[in-house]
């Protein structure tokens, strides 16, 4: 039999060359973009551009503005993720309890979560309509009247509720088959050995969904500040006024928007930094023995 | 220290499986019941009930005096050993041990000292900071035995708990465990596939098959005087020989065979005729027994071969000369099982 002849050195390059080039054409490449006009105050008009160092940086750091975004994008971000996992876990521990043994419930119940997100969020828009909105009518009839886009509170509130809206079918399929996932017999050994079910959870079933919890973490982080861009714009429709927006927004308002090209750079290469961060995090935790078997 | 009562308890999953048809039985104080029977007999299903682990369908359940039927497994006062040892993967050996008693008040200076003895009981002092995953598979099995006497229960339940260990640690660990219990003097149920084990561990066996009890009885009950065909096959190794035969004229023979002894009453038809390979006679008697394989075992021989048409097996003690071929061989009266052709009760 004749043994197809490739070049023993170049084969493998080969098959390496699609996803070399997509990642170099759409990540290295901008990236290494970012970074050098980071330190380029760019004319808007595209007639060349000066270096200025750090400048655009600090600017960054002086101004009010982004600062406040700042302070707004981690509460932001921490109140959905927080919420996200902490909905969906209550759910998914909920669904498992039904679902022990039902695998053809299960298996359906999983597909009506992973075709819904994006329905969802749609529908949360919904909810929240200015005029005929149900939920809107529903917080009125409480004496609070919501005022999406005209109240600064109200616009956050339902950022950060439709965002985490749009997560939990995630986290909770990742929730589900994380607890499914923990043997049967060892839940069992737990029942005889502790009459409480909250401190069973605590104990048992919480710690072994530790390796399921940490993973989702850091990919809700994630989403939080670079995923809800769509949400955020939708809500905002273009037109942020007094408006909260997160920092991922506030590099497109003013790179595109604004056409500062140099201090929206310097944004995104501040984001990069912090993306950098929570993956160092995390392989330091995977690297931790945080899964057991 | 308890007995336990179970009173034509019956399950039935919710599939409509009738896993345990309605058993009744009573295992007393301080005693080693082994539940033995082929897979998916219902062993499993039966001790989980006693557990709490699975609603009992019907009958009532008492452990002591109490009935227990709806009570959580967590309040029957009962420890359970389960088949892969169902530890706790993120707790440390002392932590696993300890958990039990924790849950149930214990002061932090008690349950170091039960769990130091504990350890000590089983060999385990110098990997109680260890996490399970970096134990062997015998010493996973020692932790779940430590998880289970640390809280001295009523009432021991073991599910398989040799069946993931090799053939030479789960004879030590039979050992282990057989003289573990004892001492503790704790009632026991014990369930297993294994009929060694059922043998060399029981006070008293219960033979399972389809969900129903086929013959309790200390293992020596068992072994001589099985109630059934399939208790007979089931239990001893190699089984004892069932063998077709039928009563004619005022006597049992063998189909194809000599007439083997006097029949009792006036009974005609077909018969299935027991004796264990030990029980049989070589070089002596009037049948006729054509060796076609012989197995060295060291300390005895198995003969195997056919008597008549039929499948034959003998055992021979390492002094006897034996050979292949034909060959004169006694079944003696005495060592005659007779079970009916057709339910394969015993006669
Ligand atoms: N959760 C369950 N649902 C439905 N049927 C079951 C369940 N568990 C066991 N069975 C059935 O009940 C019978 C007895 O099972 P089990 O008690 O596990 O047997 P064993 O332990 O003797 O192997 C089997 O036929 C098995 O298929
Ligand atoms: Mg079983």
């Amino acid at each position: 039999m004749k043994r197809a002849a490739f070049d023993q050195k170049w084969f493998p390059v080969l098959l390496l060359l699609p996803q070399l080039s997509i990642i170099c054409l759409f990540f290295y490449w901008p990236a290494w973009q970012a970074l050098r006009s980071s330190f380029y105050l760019e004319d808007p008009f595209g007639f060349g551009s000066t270096f200025v160092g750090f400048e655009n940086y600090l600017r960054l750091f002086r101004s009010g503005e982004y600062m406040q975004t700042a302070w707004f994008t981690l509460v932001f971000s921490l109140s959905v993720t927080f919420l996200s996992l902490a909905i969906a876990l209550l759910l998914a521990v909920k669904a498992d309890g039904v679902l022990r043994g039902a695998k053809t419930y299960r298996t359906l119940l999983m597909w009506v979560y992973a075709v819904a997100p994006p329905v969802a969020g749609f529908l949360a828009l919904i909810l929240f309509n200015q005029r005929w909105g149900p939920l809107t009518e529903f917080f009125r009839a409480f004496g609070w009247d919501f005022r999406i886009r005209l109240d600064y509170f109200d616009t956050a509130f339902a950022m950060i509720a439709v965002s985490v809206w749009k997560q939990i079918p995630v986290n909770f399929i990742f929730f589900l088959s994380g607890l499914q996932s923990i043997p049967k017999a060892v839940r069992e050994a737990a029942l005889i050995d502790n009459r409480s079910a909250v401190s069973r959870f605590w104990t048992v079933t919480f710690p072994l969904l530790a390796p399921t919890g940490f993973f989702l973490l850091i990919i809700n982080i994630t989403y939080s500040l670079f995923d809800t861009f769509g949400t955020i714009d939708t809500i905002l429709r273009n037109n942020p006024g007094d408006q909260p927006i997160t920092l991922t927004y506030q590099v497109y308002l003013d790179g595109f928007r604004g056409q500062d090209i140099g201090g929206s750079s310097a944004q995104s290469v501040v984001l990069m930094v912090v993306v950098l961060a929570l993956t160092i995090v995390q392989f330091r935790m995977v690297e931790r023995r945080i899964h057991y078997t | 220290m308890a007995s336990v009562t179970l009173d034509a308890v019956r399950k039935v999953y919710p599939g409509g499986t009738e896993a345990v048809t309605p058993t009744t039985l009573t295992i007393r104080d301080g005693e080693f019941l082994v539940l033995v029977g082929p897979s998916g007999c219902g062993k499993s299903t039966l001790l989980r009930m006693i557990a709490g682990l699975e609603d009992i369908t019907e009958g009532e359940l008492r452990i002591g005096d109490r009935i227990v039927n709806d009570v959580d497994p967590a309040d029957r006062d009962i420890a359970m050993v389960f088949q892969n040892y169902a530890l706790y993967p993120h707790m440390t050996v002392r932590r696993n041990i300890g958990y039990g008693l924790r849950n149930r008040g214990a002061s932090a200076g008690e349950i170091a000292r039960k769990v130091d003895e504990a350890a000590a009981m089983l060999n385990l002092r110098d990997y109680l900071d260890r996490k399970p995953s970096q134990l062997s598979g015998g010493q996973r099995q020692r932790i779940a035995m430590g998880r289970a006497i640390v809280r001295d229960p009523a009432l021991f339940l073991f599910d398989e708990p040799l069946s993931n260990l090799d053939a030479k640690l789960r004879g030590q660990m039979r050992i282990e465990i057989r003289a573990l219990q004892r001492r503790l003097g704790t009632t026991s149920i014990y369930v297993t596939h294994d009929q060694v084990e059922a043998m060399t561990m029981a006070d008293r066996i219960v033979v399972l098959n389809g969900g129903r009890v086929e013959q309790v009885g200390t293992p020596a009950e068992i072994y001589h005087a099985p109630a059934s065909t399939f208790v007979a096959s089931f239990m001893g190794a190699p089984p004892m020989n069932l063998l077709t035969g039928r009563f004619e004229s005022g006597a049992i023979r063998l189909d194809h065979g000599p007439a083997l002894r006097a029949a009792p009453g006036g009974r005609s038809g077909p018969i299935t005729i027991g004796i264990r390979p030990e029980d049989v006679r070589l070089g002596e008697g009037d049948h006729v027994f054509d060796v076609d394989l012989v197995e060295e075992l060291g300390a005895h021989r198995l003969l195997h071969g056919r008597l008549g048409d039929q499948h034959f097996t003998a055992h021979v003690l390492k002094d006897m000369p034996v050979r292949e071929g034909r060959q004169p061989i006694a079944l003696p009266d005495a060592a005659l099982a007779l079970f009916d052709a057709q339910s394969g009760q015993r006669l």
